[in-house]
């Protein structure tokens, strides 16, 4: 009888090496979130999120981030709109106009796998050369394009996953009523994964908003709030990880804080599309 | 009952009630299963019969939301006691599925899986152990050649065969059978009731079928099935031709399917 | 009534040419990325052969050397580091909430996984700042008796492998969830333990599965940059132990673009290094997909 102890032995071994691993992962999460805002509770001013930085703000003086809180605003919005323009139709050409075995969608998502897997900071040296090749100076726009190229796998992707659920008959209830593809497209089947889109778009405005790798070189930056296109723009990540690289520990704590912001905002945004999918899952053709 | 079989019980239901989620799905069975026969459970799909069968070897313990209330015994063991070992009583009974489920091993290494997990490591007295439970399911000729090769390349009556040979091998008393035919061509499913009526001389078999010609085939002893309650139960010829409850009727005349 | 049906087809005429000409972007993207770059880079390839930048240790852009090795052994140390720590953690936690966990356990811990992945980068660098690095140098490098400031491949490493958790756990989960409940529970019935089937069936099942999870898991190692750059020392030489200081190949882009392009040759080198981290993340990643596809078939 001695064989089941031992089997029951590494059981009861591996069980709690897997519950400690879970509560690892959990606890991790915890402590991130946790110390950001902790740290931060003892450096935030209202001002912070308030003002933008008045001269000398990284030396140790007066300000806040509001430029870098407003930027990030305009570029993510900026980008995520681009993008929408982009996997939107793309999505629904793939999924309503050809067949899944089709040169034209077998290339098209190859390449959103490549590029789902590209580094952000290639996409930053990519907008770089881009931008230098048009002549453009580090600006809004040319942030808004190379965010707007981040995000575009990542939405894609997404909205795939969702569109392609759409069942068959449900589009052919459609057709079979006289409406042309493209009235199926935008009346029956966005609207039947409208949940899972609007998470789509707001999944990649989260990673938009927070990537700094492809801002460094694109967006440039500055202490004030961008009012044209072509003007630099402050961003959060950005506004964080120059905070952080001063000397002056009174300003290093402020990247707490700014931590802490972006950190919420991302969190906003999670718990958004979470309710989202829950309150209009009623209105889905089961 | 009025049986004129006479028969030992090998496994005793009393009272069993299970639950899904708040809903019954199976509705206070009291059965006795005899030793060394084929018991057939019929009834229409969806019924409960395979849950009565993994209720047999827990099966069911793992799957979220059911709950079990009841005893089942076997050879006077209350397999539900919180006491006993879980995988000593699943040994005790093998399972054959309705689609042949080999492991990802080769077909030498699904035979020898269970007798290794209960500790039988030596290879020679493995090897024994292979050769003749295969031979016991009639696919040794087949694959004597190729015991190294994945189980995976097989035919689906060789798999399914495969499957009766790797769940002998654990040595069971009962073999449970959820609809063990159900995925074979005519040929293959022949081969598998025949195997089952040579093995009943040494274990006491459970099959759920919904083929109600197969069961004629093979069963010695009836229970049906609807509905999540156990309508009726004896030996076979007494069921097939002298149904009492008129929903037993009407399932044997093909009125309810 | 028929102006308006011929209305509804120009439109929806229009629409299909203008979708498919949309969906020939993400392949030039892709092109153009791969030839943007590869143009950028020219210039120093004209100059130094290919075994000159990557097996050089000399990196002194200003006299004209650019050694990528003390890079490449940088990113290579962290992401090793990074891998050691994260997959047997993530491959724990997979198969305790694929094979183990209560619905509701694997419910609530969704949200906490989807949420580490969306952490940005640079939040992840300021914990490791106040978080990682002080426990690095103040309390493991003695107890290891060596002296770190804690800026260092360990440091890196651990964030990394923080940062990479999300990635193969849920991946690996997809896979387990491909092995179909009933060959479970032909295992089971034959008297093996829950773990016992996991060991021999599920795992065994899944192996391509997880190998392909921790491809990509490595892959988005490689390519990760801010949270690295702010805790790993930036050092340019090759680490001879994982509490030196390291210069992952990202962070040598990233910290000097400013100078880029007031130095000969500096801004092709770093776009040459932008290069080679796109070639070697997109066949990790093309690898990890080949595997799964190839996964996916053999179980038909």
């Amino acid at each position: 009888m001695m064989k089941p102890n031992k089997r029951k032995f590494e059981e009861g071994f591996f069980k709690l090496l897997m519950g400690v691993s879970t509560i690892l992962v959990i606890g991790i999460l915890l402590l991130i979130i946790g110390t950001i805002v902790w740290k931060s509770l003892a450096v935030f001013k209202l001002s912070m999120i308030l003002r933008t930085p008045q001269g000398g703000y990284y030396l140790g003086k007066e300000g806040g981030i509001l430029n870098a809180i407003v930027g990030s605003f305009y570029l993510a919005s900026g980008a995520t709109v681009i993008s929408i323009f982009l996997s939107l139709p793309i999505v629904l050409y793939l999924n309503l106009y050809t067949k899944k075995s089709s040169a034209a969608s077998l290339l098209t998502r190859f390449s959103f796998d490549v590029l789902w897997g590209v580094p952000s900071i290639v996409y930053g040296a990519f907008g770089f050369i881009i931008m230098i090749f048009l002549g453009l100076r580090a600006s809004l726009l040319a942030g808004m394009v190379t965010v707007a190229l981040l995000e575009l796998p990542i939405m894609s992707r997404a909205m795939d996953e969702v569109v392609r659920m759409v069942p068959l008959e449900l589009q052919d209830a459609s057709y079979s009523l006289g409406a042309t593809k493209l009235e199926t497209a935008l009346k029956v089947v966005v609207r039947q994964s409208l949940p899972g889109i609007l998470t789509a778009i707001l999944l990649a405005f989260g990673r938009g908003i927070g990537d700094a790798a492809s801002v460094l070189f694109t967006a440039g930056f500055s202490d004030r709030i961008p009012t044209s296109l072509s003007q630099p723009a402050a961003t959060l990540p950005l506004a964080i990880f120059f905070q952080l690289g001063t000397p002056f520990p009174e300003v290093q704590e402020r990247a707490y804080a700014s931590a802490a912001i972006l950190t919420m905002i991302i969190l906003l945004i999670s718990i958004v599309s979470r309710v989202l999918i829950k309150r209009y899952t009623k209105h889905l053709v089961r | 009952m009025g049986s004129k079989m006479e028969f030992q019980t090998h496994i005793s239901i009393k009272n069993l009630n299970v639950y899904y989620s708040s809903e019954f799905v199976l509705k206070n069975i009291n059965l006795d299963i005899p030793d060394k026969k084929i018991t057939v459970i019929i009834g229409p799909s969806g019924c409960g019969k395979t849950t009565l069968l993994k209720s047999l070897n827990r099966l069911l313990d793992p799957v979220n939301g059911v709950r079990v209330e009841g005893k089942v015994f076997v050879d006077r063991e209350n397999i539900y006691e919180s006491m006993t070992e879980v995988t000593h009583i699943r040994k005790k009974m093998g399972l054959l599925s309705q689609r042949p489920q080999v492991l990802p091993m080769s077909i030498y290494d699904n035979v020898a899986y269970g007798p290794r997990i209960h500790g039988n490591k030596e290879k020679s007295k493995l090897d024994i152990i292979v050769e003749h439970y295969l031979k016991v399911a009639g696919l040794w000729d087949e694959v004597k050649s190729r015991l190294s090769q994945p189980a995976s390349r097989l035919s689906m009556g060789q798999q399914q065969r495969l499957c009766l040979a790797r769940g002998l091998a654990v040595e069971p008393e009962i073999i449970l059978g959820d609809e063990p035919t159900s995925a074979l061509d005519p040929q293959s499913s022949q081969n598998v009731e025949r195997r089952l009526i040579e093995l009943k001389t040494d274990y006491t078999i459970i099959v759920v079928t919904h083929i109600l010609r197969q069961a004629k085939r093979i069963a010695d002893y009836i229970a049906f099935l609807y509905l999540g309650e156990l309508v009726e139960h004896g030996p076979a010829q007494e069921i097939f031709e002298n149904p009492r409850d008129p929903r037993t009727k009407a399932y044997l005349t093909g009125e309810i399917s | 009534m028929k102006e308006r049906r011929r209305l509804r087809l120009l439109k929806d005429l229009l629409a299909r040419r203008v979708m498919f000409l949309l969906t020939a972007v993400p392949g030039l993207v892709v092109l153009l990325m791969i030839f943007g770059l590869f143009q950028k880079s020219r210039p120093i390839l004209a100059v130094k052969s290919v075994s000159d930048l990557l097996f050089s240790l000399s990196w002194h852009p200003l006299k004209g050397e650019f050694g990528f090795l003390p890079f490449i052994m940088g990113t290579l140390w962290v992401t090793f580091v990074a891998l050691i720590l994260a997959v047997p953690v993530s491959l724990l936690t997979a198969i305790y909430l694929s094979e183990y966990a209560p619905k509701f356990i694997r419910e609530y811990t969704k949200p906490v996984i989807d949420l580490l992945a969306g952490i940005p980068s640079v939040v992840y660098g300021v914990w490791g700042v106040l978080v990682v690095v002080p426990l690095v140098g103040n309390r493991l490098s003695p107890l290891f008796g060596v002296y770190s400031s804690g800026y260092c491949v360990l440091s890196g490493g651990i964030v990394l492998a923080i940062m990479i958790l999300p990635t193969i756990i849920h991946v690996s989960q997809e896979v387990f969830s491909t092995v179909p409940y009933e060959i479970r529970e032909a295992s089971l019935s034959l008297g093996a333990t829950r773990w016992e089937t996991t060991k021999h069936v599920v795992l065994r099942k899944g192996l391509q599965g997880i190998i392909a999870a921790v491809v990509l898991g490595l892959s988005r190692a490689f390519g990760e940059t801010m949270a690295v750059l702010m805790v790993v020392g930036n050092v340019a030489k090759v680490p001879k132990s994982i509490f030196d200081g390291a210069y992952p190949l990202p962070a040598l882009i990233a910290n000097n673009y400013g100078e880029m392009l007031s130095v000969p040759l500096y801004d092709s080198a770093l776009l040459l290094a932008a290069l080679i981290l796109l070639f070697v993340v997109l066949s990790f990643n093309i690898l990890a997909r080949y595997i799964l596809i190839k996964a996916e078939k053999k179980a038909e």
